[in-house]
């Protein structure tokens, strides 16, 4: 046949409208362009114009249409009608289902509000939640931080008033050395991906510290297969290095951190370790100048980090002293730590050297004119061209927290935060722990919360204890077991509830938290829990309401179904109130609005609490007549004001819609976003962008955007006072005291200075083996396999092993191992990988999935052969013989320790499935089709 | 059989950089959304939410370990769709005139009103890049969205195929291969890209970059080289006394 070629349409008409609005295939909240045609959904897009992806998006956002169809949403409010677990359900009337969640709640809230336990999980709506649940007044409401990311969030504040992901990022465009920690390849997934991108293009180098060589590791130019649990012991090692070299920026450490801070050195006194302040409680430097002891603020003062200050027969020394005893001791030389990193010495040592040569000798000016806190005057903007990011991986520790200390401390004395080159603040960051509330727990019978259930505690007063020193909260947030647990500890709720440890609640309120699956360690032990009756036949939790858009394994669980909107049918504003997605240029807030009408009988979860909270007669929900105060969550959007002026969304306010940050409500607020493309940026003006907590200009371009109400410099805390305050109550001082079982614990972890402590359990002897998930780029939790698209692309999750411990153990591709850890046992298939730890074994997280859940086949290979190591990992530490119930979690901030997880691996015959195998639950949505093929504009 | 033209005025291609790809499958899912709803049959899929789910896709990450003979074993992400060949075999065995090679730009195409669903182009294609689709019964394959590419309904940035605009990396290029001077020719030029399966002759317009090398920053330990980086380490001093008065020294300066 010779060559022909048919005409061809080039042109073809893409849709009929483009309708922009955020993604929710994720946390990243990227910025979406939906096509429409014939009023469907028939495409989705990156919007470019997009602070967060610039037009790009990944594999989940451009699967979001399949999740819009998901044959798992939930058409309507349920009631049980089986037995809890089973998936009995009724369709009831959002009338109805209403009604009973008021009948249940109602006498609570008069009666004991802490008797609701209302706990969120992806949830993007914080803000409005936490409002929600200080209006009923119980002390019992968090969302999924403690079981996520928490140690890394609050280290980060408490270090530097911020870190990394929606705090900050790592200037991309300047940055010439790049190094990555064990990173949760979803979280904050298209920026990373463009900056690795503008690296690569640039041929700056990359730096990837993790057990598995997969993802961003892959592409890094040099992978560090670090041991899990010691990036501290190598960070630590990393500082010795340079320390002792003398490569660290001491200019940057006087002027804008408190190593020169003053120290009180006296063993001897009650106030030993704790900042020499002023009456005014300003912390006190010598001035390098006049030799004089000045509050670190004042102009024209140089602080000085050698000299000491004696008075009151108290020496008093600078941070830095501390510092430099501390880790310029041989115990964290690179030979005294490459064992147990699994880092050869002389690679620790390169690596220090590449970070100094890089910042030193490669540092530039940018001309940016700037003044600083102090009133001095710079000519330029001094940058230091290294940068890192950390996520989950080094934050699931129970050493976590101090390990992001530790980061953060080395980036700090490399002079690389807030400069060019280094890493960044994004608004509304930096912010310090001090200038966050502090946490309230005061719950009072038919009357809100005393304020705001979260917070950064100082010492021991601020500890969310009753009277008689019992913990105030059901997960036991902010108690002496955790004393800084910012987020709350979600994977603790419902064991503490079955415990009655520390009391018995009513009512469970859970919202988009998969707890009776891949949300909860130790799975079974929770389904039980959830079903557990006592001496009467009654639910050890007598009631349980849950919200969710898709049939998921915790829905067999509810007695109450409140089914929310998939993303593309709803509101939302992702509120620089809650969780911002600016960037370190520009502060951004966006909305979420309904590009197309649900076609069930569904409402967004936010409206369905503003219904629920009028019924209640909940303040801030009804009118003063009592009727309802906000018809929806977009009238709440709209009219919310925190404070007067500041509301959710910071964009088009003022009854003109000019206003930017402070201004009245604008009843066409959302109508602007929806025209500017459905977010709002505001630049931050040259000579503000860097050096932003010291920066004047910053400062009062924060204020004028309401993010401050005035200005707000402060110093980096390289020494953690707070930490102190605990270690001082658990050396005896002061009126509130640890109970003696946690002195020990508190005296040895809550250390001023970063430290390292091994973070494996007691009890773990004979299980030798660092077992780690992590989830594919393409899937988002349990999500992502009921996505057609996305369940092709990662199906199946076997059990990678290193090559060592394949031929050790007698195993190839495809044979079936059994896994054990001190708390349980799994039977998976494993496969080999050669880029990996080898004393570590890894697989997807959350690819298994109970049979009937998710609306898939139940010969799903999900079900079949996909498996969740949470089996292994038990929400408590294997019993000490104390009849204590200790949790596994960080010692600090409460951070579920997932990553500590050790096994033991020995060959096994093929079963039938993955073991354990859980019994199906029934289907509370119908079967899904077999075979998938549209076309939405045919 | 079908004739391939004897030249194109230009050869269109991807270049594609595995230096960079992080093997997130964004270009597999941009690709499956606008070819569901745009050129030809949509993408089907069979057995989707059950036991073997399969599906057309135009374009598949594959990934790859490899074992240097020195250091780390390493992961390479290998995205793979038509490289659109000079000399395609997918073309020349087609029986009716349905896979042609274009002559304005070189990009390969089934007709699928003339596609008879032999599937003797996917069995002639050394790559695997062609997929029958089960439910329409014809052959899919990469159309470097040419129902793109020249569109006037879109924005002119947005003029290029679905994969190279959604990469979050940027490890996808799109351009004319015939021109040296087009910014994806002084990218292979400049990073050294290759063809995929050269001895196979088919010509192919697409090119990779390879992965830079990996894994350099290292001191030499008993090589008995010149250890570069030791300079940037040379301790101040020894022990906290000597680190302070350094301190004191350095601070004089500052």
């Amino acid at each position: 046949m010779t060559h022909s070629q048919p005409p061809l349409d080039l042109s073809p008409k893409v849709s009929d409208e483009v309708r922009k609005t955020t993604c929710y295939m994720c946390a990243c909240r990227c910025g979406i362009n939906v096509h429409m045609k014939k009023g469907k959904v028939a495409y989705i897009e990156g919007n470019r114009d997009h602070p967060v992806n610039q037009g790009v998006l990944c594999a989940k956002g451009s699967a979001g249409i399949m999740q819009h169809n998901s044959p798992a949403r939930l058409r309507n409010p349920m009631k049980r009608v089986g037995p809890r677990g089973s998936g009995a359900f009724e369709s009831i009337s959002w009338n109805e289902a209403l009604q009973i969640a008021t009948d249940w709640l109602e006498p609570l809230r008069r009666e004991a509000p802490e008797k609701l336990a209302f706990f969120t999980g992806r949830d993007q709506s914080q803000s409005f939640t936490s409002l929600w649940a200080q209006a009923f007044g119980t002390p019992n409401y968090a969302a999924h931080g403690g079981f996520c990311s928490v140690n890394m969030a609050t280290a980060g504040i408490y270090t530097m008033g911020g870190a990394f992901w929606e705090f900050g990022q790592p200037d991309w465009d300047h940055t010439k050395l790049f190094m990555l920690f064990g990173v949760a390849e979803d979280h904050d997934s298209n920026p990373i991906k463009m900056g690795l991108g503008k690296l690569k293009k640039r041929g700056a180098r990359v730096i990837g510290v993790n057990p598995i060589r997969t993802g961003y590791n892959a592409i890094a130019d040099d992978w560090v297969g670090i041991t899990p649990g010691t990036d501290g012991l190598f960070i630590l090692s990393l500082i010795h290095c340079l320390m002792k070299a003398g490569r660290i920026d001491l200019d940057y450490l006087a002027r804008y951190t408190d190593a020169p801070v003053l120290l009180n050195s006296d063993p001897k006194s009650p106030e030993y370790g704790l900042q020499l302040r002023d009456e005014n409680g300003k912390a006190l430097v010598i001035d390098r100048k006049t030799r004089k002891l000045t509050p670190f603020d004042q102009p024209g003062v140089r602080p000085d980090l050698a000299a000491t200050y004696r008075s009151g027969g108290i020496t008093h020394r600078p941070v830095f002293h501390q510092m430099a005893e501390q880790y310029l001791g041989e115990d964290y030389s690179p030979e005294a730590v490459a064992e147990r990193c699994g880092i050869p010495a002389p690679r620790i040592r390169a690596i220090a050297s590449e970070l100094a040569r890089v910042a030193f000798d490669e540092a530039f000016e940018l001309d940016h004119e700037w003044t600083d806190f102090r009133g001095e005057h710079h000519k330029t903007m001094t940058g230091r061209p290294v940068s890192f990011h950390a996520m989950r991986g080094i934050s699931a520790h129970a050493n976590g927290f101090q390990t992001c200390r530790a980061l953060h401390v080395l980036q700090i004395i490399l002079g690389t935060v807030e400069v060019p080159g280094g890493f960044r603040f994004k608004p509304p960051y930096p912010k310090p722990a001090t200038a966050h509330p502090k946490p309230h727990c005061k719950a009072t019978p038919d009357a809100p919360l005393d304020g705001p259930h979260l917070g950064f505690v100082h010492g021991p007063d601020d500890l969310a204890l009753k009277a008689d020193g019992s913990p105030a909260r059901i997960d036991k947030a902010f108690t002496w077991e955790n004393p800084m647990s910012a987020h709350g500890l979600m994977h603790m709720v419902i064991s503490n509830a079955h415990a009655g440890d520390p009391y018995k609640i009513d009512t469970l309120f859970l919202y988009m938290a998969n707890m009776s699956w891949n949300s909860s360690m130790n799975p079974g032990g929770v389904m039980e829990m959830l079903t557990d009756t006592d001496e009467n036949g009654d639910y050890v939790i007598p009631r349980i309401i849950y919200s969710d858009a898709y049939s998921s394994e915790m829905v067999a669980y509810a007695d109450l179904i409140l089914p929310d909107t998939t993303y593309l049918e709803r509101h939302d504003c992702i509120s620089l109130l809650d969780r911002p997605i600016s960037e370190a240029d520009a502060a951004a807030d966006a909305i979420r609005w309904p590009v197309v009408e649900p076609n069930r009988d569904v409402r967004g979860f936010q409206s369905a609490l503003c219904d629920l909270g009028a019924k209640l007669g909940l303040p801030g929900f009804v009118n003063e007549d009592g009727s309802q105060k906000y018809k929806d969550y977009a009238d709440y959007i709209t009219r919310h004001e925190r404070r007067p002026g500041i509301g959710p969304l910071a964009g088009f306010r003022g009854e003109d819609g000019k206003d930017v940050g402070r201004g009245a409500p604008n009843p066409e607020q959302i109508d602007r976003y929806i025209e500017n493309g459905g977010f709002f940026v505001n630049h931050i003006p040259e000579g503000a962008t860097y050096y932003k907590p010291w920066n004047a200009a910053y400062q009062d371009w924060a204020v004028g955007m309401g993010i401050y109400d005035a200005p707000q410099p402060y110093l980096f805390s390289l020494y953690v006072e707070p930490l102190r305050r605990f270690q001082l109550a658990a050396e005896g001082h002061g009126d509130r005291q640890p109970p003696d079982h946690l002195r020990d614990r508190i005296k040895q972890t809550m250390s001023p200075l970063p430290i390292w402590y091994e973070s494996d359990p007691e009890g773990t002897q004979g299980y030798d083996v660092h077992a780690l998930t992590q989830r594919p780029m393409a899937m988002y939790h349990s999500w992502g396999s009921q996505n057609a698209w996305l369940r092709q692309l990662h199906g199946h999750n076997p059990l990678y092993l290193p090559t060592a411990i394949m031929r050790e153990k007698g195993l190839r591709d495809g044979d079936w191992a059994r896994v054990t850890s001190p708390h349980g046992g799994i039977t998976v298939p494993v496969m080999e990988m050669a880029a990996l730890n080898p004393k570590t074994v890894w697989t997807w997280n959350a690819i298994g999935k109970r049979k009937g859940a998710w609306a898939l086949d139940k010969d799903a290979p999900e079900a079949t052969k996909g498996f969740l190591l949470n089996h292994l990992i038990h929400e408590l530490l294997p019993p000490k013989g104390d009849g204590l119930r200790w949790s596994n979690s960080d010692p600090i901030t409460g951070q579920a320790a997932w990553f500590d997880l050790k096994v033991h691996i020995e060959k096994t015959n093929a079963p039938a499935e993955a073991q354990p195998e859980i019994p199906p639950q029934r289907s509370p949505v119908p079967p899904a089709p077999r075979d998938v093929a549209w076309k939405v504009g045919k | 059989m079908t004739t391939l033209p004897q030249q194109t005025d230009r050869k269109l291609g991807l270049v594609i950089d595995l230096d960079t790809c992080v093997g997130c499958h964004a270009c597999v899912i941009s690709c499956k959304g606008w070819n569901t709803e745009n050129y030809g049959a949509p993408l089907s899929d069979q057995d989707a939410y059950g036991s073997d789910p399969s599906g057309t896709f135009l374009n598949r990450v594959h990934s790859y370990e490899v074992q240097p003979e020195a250091g780390a074993a390493q992961l390479v992400h290998f995205p793979k769709s038509c490289l659109h060949c000079d000399d395609a075999p997918c073309v020349t065995v087609c029986p009716t005139g349905a896979s042609y090679k274009r002559v304005e730009d070189g990009i390969v195409l089934v007709n699928e009103s003339d596609c008879i669903g032999c599937g003797l182009c996917a069995w002639a294609c050394p790559y695997g890049a062609r997929e029958m689709d089960q439910a329409a019964g014809v052959m899919k394959k990469c159309t470097l969205c040419v129902d793109r590419i020249y569109n006037e309904n879109l924005p002119e940035e947005d003029r290029q195929p679905a994969c190279v605009r959604t990469c979050p990396a940027g490890a996808r290029h799109f351009g004319d291969l015939s021109d040296p001077d087009s910014a994806v020719s002084q990218l292979v030029a400049e990073r050294g890209g290759v063809d995929l399966m050269p001895e196979q002759g088919t010509k192919p317009v697409n090119k990779y970059l390879p992965p830079r090398p990996r894994d350099q920053l290292q001191t030499p330990d008993d090589s008995g080289e010149i250890d570069v980086l030791a300079p940037f380490l040379e301790p101040i001093d020894n022990g906290p006394k000597g680190f302070l008065g350094w301190l004191d020294r350095t601070l004089e300066k500052l």
